[in-house]
């Protein structure tokens, strides 16, 4: 039996609620690989390998729909922290399969490009780092209402080379206006095939944020434990004092970039998942028992949610010109 | 009677009193300059962004995200090109989410050459605005319309374009905006910040009242029936004042101010031509795949059988930027005498 110092002091409960989140997480994002394989849909980009960072950040937000509550500004590897809020899987197939219920696009955009007003989760973007400076305008207004609501963004290492990663910097940390945000960078070593030491000549990312007087950190993100202690020190942190925080957290890439590079597993980088399912079994948290039939629960949920979306309809032609402009006030100017 | 500084400082201090606007932000925005057009002087919620117009557009994206209303300044529209990508974000989020996110925002940036500008302070914005779907593209040529245009963008929920024509901003208009004092000299009083120290100065704001020039809406500003001139901004005025000289002529020009470039009036568009049969579009953008160029392909399309003549477009020369000596920017920028010109040409045509 482990000690509970061993877990960082979290409980118990708490520890086996992020490990199912994990495996529901891993599992869907298989899933959703296993549709691209069958031609079932275009794409797939997810993030099977940032589970332990994505759980702790989806469970310690303060979750809700408006400024008084924490705002999420996500990239495309975010499926984790989404499941851990409470997305469904069928929900998320609904998006792979570009269905007309796909509640985040309508089967307008790829796959986790996740929309969840209901949850604060800003629409996610193909465009690289476009979240930051706009995460800065949720803070903004967020701070002006007082609530000690805050703003997260994530993105991946190679991305912080545009200049909206500098833009967000200077904009959550100006002497006497900062912006409640937790700036995050999820540094997979990799930009598609070019590798970290190709693109960055700094020590570490976090330290960019230093040189702005944010409190940085890096974390190993592949421990849902030192995750979770260090996201939620640090959004204590932001929730007192107004000011940003940095993490830069190291994650794994399990299945290459995207479908456009196969979306193979790959042999050599930590599986977070079953690293963590390794130590809770061994400290007789969970039994090999309980493991395999949580892994046979979601596989199933997984099967069905994809039957069930192959069964939904799909968008209609005509339906391309429906919310151009709110109210989907006319905007084809063969009718204006 | 207001210049177009005033009228959009006034309209802004409408929609800080009235529709909630709770942040006007750019580069020198805010207090002590008010603006480098001093149309942010004295208003309650202005402040000054970082040098960056990405930071600008990408907060003003989240601001509208969050459910408030802003105005977001682009210092001149020649350094909005490095926000192009955002943009096109703002204009596609609402589409983007199916419906669920909405951006109430405003972006109001000088356009358009006409102050000796040279090349960074000449560019126009009006043809590629155009191209960014999911937004609403104005642009005045004249105070009152400034008001009202300013006003229709800032009450919309959807991401709106106010471009201001620089060389008009000191330009006083006809009409008075409602609830401006009669004589200007008391509006000055009241809204302009001193010269020296403004550090205690509060703007006097007239009390005024709501007006709006609603989008798509275009106006006839000379009426005509031998041919119809559209343009909008700066141009529209050149374009009135051909008129009135070949009105001494025998001419009769109709003229047509756009006001809104997308979307746009199409009926009035159609309406005139049909009566006159000749159109000439006046826009001072670059003149390859310029703005003009949809609507004149428009005409041809569908109103061929009206016509008598084939449709022109004058434009900008699609040279790589706007000259500083005037024989520079006077060739490559449209002028009073190619408007002329291409009127009589174009009326001159038989089929
Ligand atoms: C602005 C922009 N440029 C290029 C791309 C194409 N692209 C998609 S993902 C990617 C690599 C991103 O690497 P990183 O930021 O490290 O994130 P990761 O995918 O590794 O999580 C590139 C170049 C893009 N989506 N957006």
């Amino acid at each position: 039996m482990a000690s509970k110092q061993q877990f960082g002091g979290l409980d118990k409960k708490l520890l086996i609620q992020m490990y199912e989140h994990m495996v529901k997480s891993r599992v869907l994002e298989e899933r959703l690989i296993k549709i691209y394989r069958a031609g079932e849909s275009y794409f797939w980009i997810g993030g099977p390998g940032e589970e332990a960072w994505g759980v702790p950040l989806g469970m310690l937000g303060k979750k809700g729909q408006g400024p008084a509550y924490d705002f999420y500004h996500l990239h495309y590897r975010c499926t984790p922290t989404l499941i851990a809020m409470g997305l469904s899987m069928l929900d998320s197939v609904r998006l792979m399969m570009n269905r007309a219920t796909d509640p985040s696009t309508g089967g307008r955009n790829f796959s986790n490009h996740y929309v969840i007003p209901k949850w604060n989760i800003a629409p996610v973007t193909s465009p690289l780092e476009v979240q930051y400076p706009i995460a800065c305008g949720t803070a903004h207004v967020q701070k002006r209402l007082g609530k000690k609501s805050l703003t997260v963004v994530t993105g991946g290492d190679a991305g912080t080379a545009e200049g909206d990663f500098a833009s967000s910097l200077i904009l959550a940390s100006r002497k006497g206006q900062e912006l409640p945000m937790l700036i995050t960078v999820q540094n997979n070593k990799w930009g598609i095939s070019t590798s970290y030491e190709g693109q960055h000549g700094e020590t570490t990312i976090a330290d960019r944020a230093k040189a702005f007087n944010i409190r940085a950190q890096v974390i190993n993100g592949n421990d849902p434990v030192e995750s979770y202690l260090a996201i939620e020190e640090s959004m204590e942190y932001i929730r007192k004092t107004g000011k940003p925080a940095f993490i830069e957290a190291h994650v794994s890439r399990l299945y290459g970039h995207s479908s456009a590079s196969g979306a193979n597993p790959v042999q050599n980088e930590v599986d977070p998942v079953k690293e963590f399912e390794k130590k809770l079994l061994k400290a007789e948290i969970i039994k090999p028992k309980d493991v395999k039939e949580l892994w046979e629960k979601f596989e199933a949920e997984g099967v069905k949610a994809a039957e069930q979306a192959r069964s939904e309809p799909v968008p209609t032609a005509d339906s391309v010109w429906d919310h151009t402009y709110v109210g989907s006030e006319n905007a084809d100017w063969r009718n204006f | 009677m207001a210049n177009m500084a005033q009228s959009i400082r006034m309209a802004l201090h409408y929609a800080e009193t009235n529709y909630e606007l709770k942040d006007i932000f750019g580069q020198d925005v805010g207090m002590p300059l008010g603006g480098v057009f001093t149309a942010t002087q004295g208003l309650k919620t202005t402040w000054n962004s970082t040098l960056d117009e990405r930071g600008i557009i990408g907060m003003a994206m989240g601001i509208a995200m969050a459910g408030d209303r802003c105005v977001a300044e682009i210092q001149f529209a020649d350094y909005i090109f490095n926000t192009i990508d955002l943009l096109k974000i703002a204009g596609n989020t609402l589409w983007c989410t199916n419906g669920q996110y909405n951006l109430p925002m405003t972006v109001m940036t000088p356009v358009g050459a006409g102050i000796r500008g040279s090349v960074y302070h000449s560019h126009s914005f009006d043809a590629w605005a155009s191209r960014l779907a999911g937004w609403k593209v104005v642009m005045p040529s004249n105070p009152l319309d400034a008001y009202g245009l300013l006003l229709s963008c800032i009450k919309d929920p959807n991401p709106c374009m106010f471009l201001k024509p620089k060389a008009l901003m000191r330009v006083r208009g006809e009409e008075l905006i409602p609830g401006e004092p009669q004589d200007e000299k008391d509006l000055k009083n009241m809204i302009d910040a001193p010269i020296g120290d403004r550090s205690k100065w509060k703007a006097q704001w007239p009390k005024l009242e709501e007006y709006l020039v609603p989008f798509g809406k275009a106006k006839i500003t000379r009426t005509g029936e031998q041919i119809t001139v559209i343009s909008y901004g700066r141009h529209l005025l050149l374009c009135n004042e051909v008129a009135d000289q070949l009105k001494q002529e025998g001419y009769s020009v109709e003229v047509i101010d756009l006001r809104s470039i997308y979307p746009y009036d199409w009926q009035a568009i159609k309406a005139s031509v049909e009566k006159t049969g000749r159109v000439l579009f006046v826009n001072e953008d670059t003149e390859v795949t310029n703005f003009a160029e949809h609507l004149s392909y428009r005409v041809t399309t569908e109103l061929f059988y009206h016509l008598m003549a084939a449709p022109r477009v004058l434009a900008g020369k699609n040279v790589p930027g706007i000259g500083l000596h005037p024989n520079l920017e006077d060739s490559s920028v449209p002028q009073k005498h190619e408007i002329e010109s291409l009127i009589r040409q174009i009326c001159a045509e038989v089929p």
